[in-house]
């Protein structure tokens, strides 16, 4: 077996996904860059990889972020960009998880138009999700069994 | 900030959303690069190692296939520190994605007997169904927040 030394330890990596009709990924690239500070960036054809620190991509996100809040997602990701484990240029191709994304991203014009609506809207305006439900706390069995008891009777 | 389990674990949507109301997702990228992060031996792609099915077993039983232990050893412990979940039940694609038809339902399994508050909802189709999407997860997460507190 091979010794394994990692590379990158203590950065974390986030995906910045842009669909926008105002903004191109290389727009965001160059805002990026002049509040980079020591943040590695990487500019793709969706928007941008970002690696560093947890402190500093936090505050590089939430600077490019307010370009557009409502058009611009943000992912974590595992491994750093280009890594040959997972980079296509190393497996041919797609990469693993593209197809996840690009099932997200041809609904993302929906949560956007959400996200636009409801910043406009009183909370108890929302429509109604299709299908929601919203589990709290599971039944005991006390409770249960009082329920049982009673369609019996 | 509650940490919220996300499912489907790789989904951009949820994690997005929860992180941009304040909370922290629990999505697979974390344990991906906690194991990524780990010097070891190599064991590309994923440095899942021959210990992580055998810490599997802690969620499924020994005669379960080893990819279901091994994916549960990612997934088993994003589930026991979630504080909510938000679950999204028709994600065709994490067939692909996240592999595992089994994995699947016993991942929705778990997360139903934490006893934690939950959220299921379906992938929006329009715009007026975006909306209610959005608005669902809005009024959870704020909900959540108003617990913590």
């Amino acid at each position: 077996m091979k010794e394994y030394v990692p590379t990158y330890v203590g950065t974390v990596t986030k995906y910045v996904f842009v669909d926008s009709p105002d903004i191109t990924p290389q727009t965001l690239a160059t805002r990026a860059y002049e509040v980079s500070e020591g943040v590695m960036i990487k500019e793709t054809c969706f928007g941008l990889q970002v690696t560093g620190t947890p402190e500093e991509v936090d505050r590089l996100i939430a600077h490019i972020r307010r370009m557009d809040p409502h058009h611009i997602f943000i992912k974590d990701r595992g491994f750093p960009p280009g890594d040959p484990r997972r980079c296509r240029a190393n497996l041919g191709g797609a990469r693993p998880g593209y197809y996840g994304h690009e099932f997200e991203i041809g609904l993302i014009r929906f949560i956007s138009h959400g996200l636009d609506a409801t910043e406009r809207m009183d909370e108890q305006d929302y429509p109604e999700a299709r299908n929601p439900r919203i589990t709290g706390p599971g039944l005991d069995a006390r409770t249960l069994k009082r329920l049982i008891d009673a369609e019996e009777k | 900030m509650v940490k919220v389990f996300i499912y489907p674990t790789t989904s951009l949507i949820l994690s997005d959303m929860v992180e941009r109301w304040g909370h922290k997702p629990l999505g697979a990228a974390l344990q991906i690069r906690e194991r990524i992060q780990t010097p070891g031996f190599d064991s590309p792609p994923l440095q899942m190692t021959p210990e992580d099915p055998k810490r599997g077993l802690r969620y499924a039983a020994v005669e379960v296939p080893s990819g279901v232990r091994g994916r549960m050893a990612l997934l088993g412990p994003l589930i026991e520190e979630a504080e909510a979940a938000i679950v999204i039940n028709d994600a065709d694609f994490s067939f692909g994605c996240m592999g595992c038809a089994r994995t699947n339902e016993l991942v929705k399994l778990l997360i139903r007997h934490r006893n934690i508050p939950i959220l299921e909802l379906t992938y929006p189709r329009s715009e007026e169904e975006g909306v209610a999407f959005v608005g669902a997860i809005k009024r959870f997460l704020k909900g959540l927040g108003e617990v913590s507190a």
